[in-house]
């Protein structure tokens, strides 16, 4: 059924918030300590299961193939609820904060790329 | 009085109403993309294009903080891209991740978020100064705020920054993440941006979630969980880095 997979999702991003909530309060930051990224491992670990005990039906994994390919819709609609006149209302110099620090990560990407494993985009040809 | 029930309808099922308009929204992208551009700008660049003007006009239109959304018929947008779908949505897209490149790359990945907080930290602090900062807790505070726009806030209030100085680590922090949304599908293939590894290490210096969700998007959604794993981690790493130790660094230093 459908809804397994959309429950299966619902409880992995929940475990995950509640471990990167759990995490943010243990270090004693106010904020959430990559609750999403555990939630992702989980459904990853969960999903690869498959041979052994827990074994997906087409429905289940249709389920969360629906969330999956509501992402980019939903992400614009991110998009138009974005601030962009606080962005802008924040003068020359909130502007050129921003900006160096996007420029200077993005040339900072090939630079730590050089350091891992087959970075020409190759999937199987390292060792 | 059609207008009126018809105002009256869309505002009483604004989610609904947002599927449609989105539905409508990412037509005309596609559409424009295959038009205007014979598919080289991908339809989803477009269409978050076309949506951060959206979200311009309406903030100005209302004076409000959430774009479109502010316009009461389009109050359905802030719903469907709020952070409890956008989330969800996110993790969605870790089906079908593979494990072994998330491994392969995962020190890389760690590694980059914490340069990725630290750089952005340093230009913001550059800036700031530059423009005549120079007192250490304003300057760590636009600091935090190239990070992200909530690292700039959470600073701010920890070190006890002024309230102005908190709304400009917040501008920044946004420029960054719009910046980071519209530029991203330009400059990919500059920087490499065409596989897993260095998917991890994007979302690992970008660390804006928005930004390198949309970002991703709009370059290839393929990608898509592995940005968005590493930069999950990057505003708590900010929250905990920007009022210690890159504040005392700062003070040190000023």
């Amino acid at each position: 059924m459908i809804i397994y997979g959309v429950a299966l999702l619902a409880f992995c991003m929940l475990v995950g918030v509640f471990v990167g909530d759990l995490l943010g309060s243990f270090i004693g930051v106010q904020a959430n300590v990559g609750g999403i990224g555990i939630a992702m491992l989980l459904l990853i670990y969960l999903s690869n299961l498959g041979d052994k005990k827990l074994q997906f039906g087409p429905m289940t994994e249709s389920g969360i193939h629906f969330w999956s390919a509501m992402y980019i819709p939903i992400v614009v609609a991110m998009a138009a609820k974005q601030n962009v006149i606080g962005a802008l209302s924040g003068g020359w110099m909130a502007l050129l904060a921003g900006v160096g620090a996007v420029v200077a990560s993005f040339l900072l990407i090939p630079v730590i790329a050089h350091f891992t494993p087959a970075a020409e985009g190759g999937n199987s040809n390292a060792d | 009085m059609l207008i009126e029930t018809l105002t009256a309808v869309l505002s009483k099922n604004a989610l609904i109403t947002a599927f449609l308009f989105m539905g409508l929204l990412m037509w005309l992208s596609y559409f424009l993309s295959e038009k205007l551009t014979k598919g080289q700008i991908h339809g989803s660049a477009v269409a978050i294009t076309i949506g951060l003007v959206l979200a311009y006009i309406g903030g100005k239109y209302t004076g409000g903080s959430k774009g479109l959304a502010d316009i009461a018929i389009f109050s359905g947008i802030g719903v469907m891209g709020g952070a409890m779908f956008r989330d969800f949505a996110i993790v969605a897209t870790a089906f079908g991740a593979k494990t072994d490149e998330l491994k392969k790359a995962g020190w890389v990945g760690a590694a980059s978020v914490i340069i990725g907080v630290a750089l952005s930290f340093f230009i913001g602090a550059i800036v700031a100064v530059s423009f005549g900062y120079t007192d250490p807790v304003a300057i760590s505070t636009i600091g935090a705020g190239a990070a992200t726009y909530i690292v700039g806030p959470v600073t701010g209030t920890a070190l006890g920054a002024s309230s102005d100085v908190i709304a400009l680590s917040v501008a920044a922090g946004l420029t960054k993440s719009v910046l980071v949304m519209v530029g991203t599908p330009f400059v990919a293939k500059r920087i490499g941006l065409n596989n897993p590894y260095s998917a991890m290490i994007y979302g690992g210096l970008m660390g804006t979630t928005s930004g390198v969700a949309a970002g991703l998007a709009a370059t290839d959604p393929k990608l898509v969980p592995y940005g968005a794993m590493t930069a999950t981690f990057y505003t708590g790493v900010g929250c905990l880095l920007a009022p210690s130790l890159l504040f005392l660094i700062v003070r040190a230093l000023a």
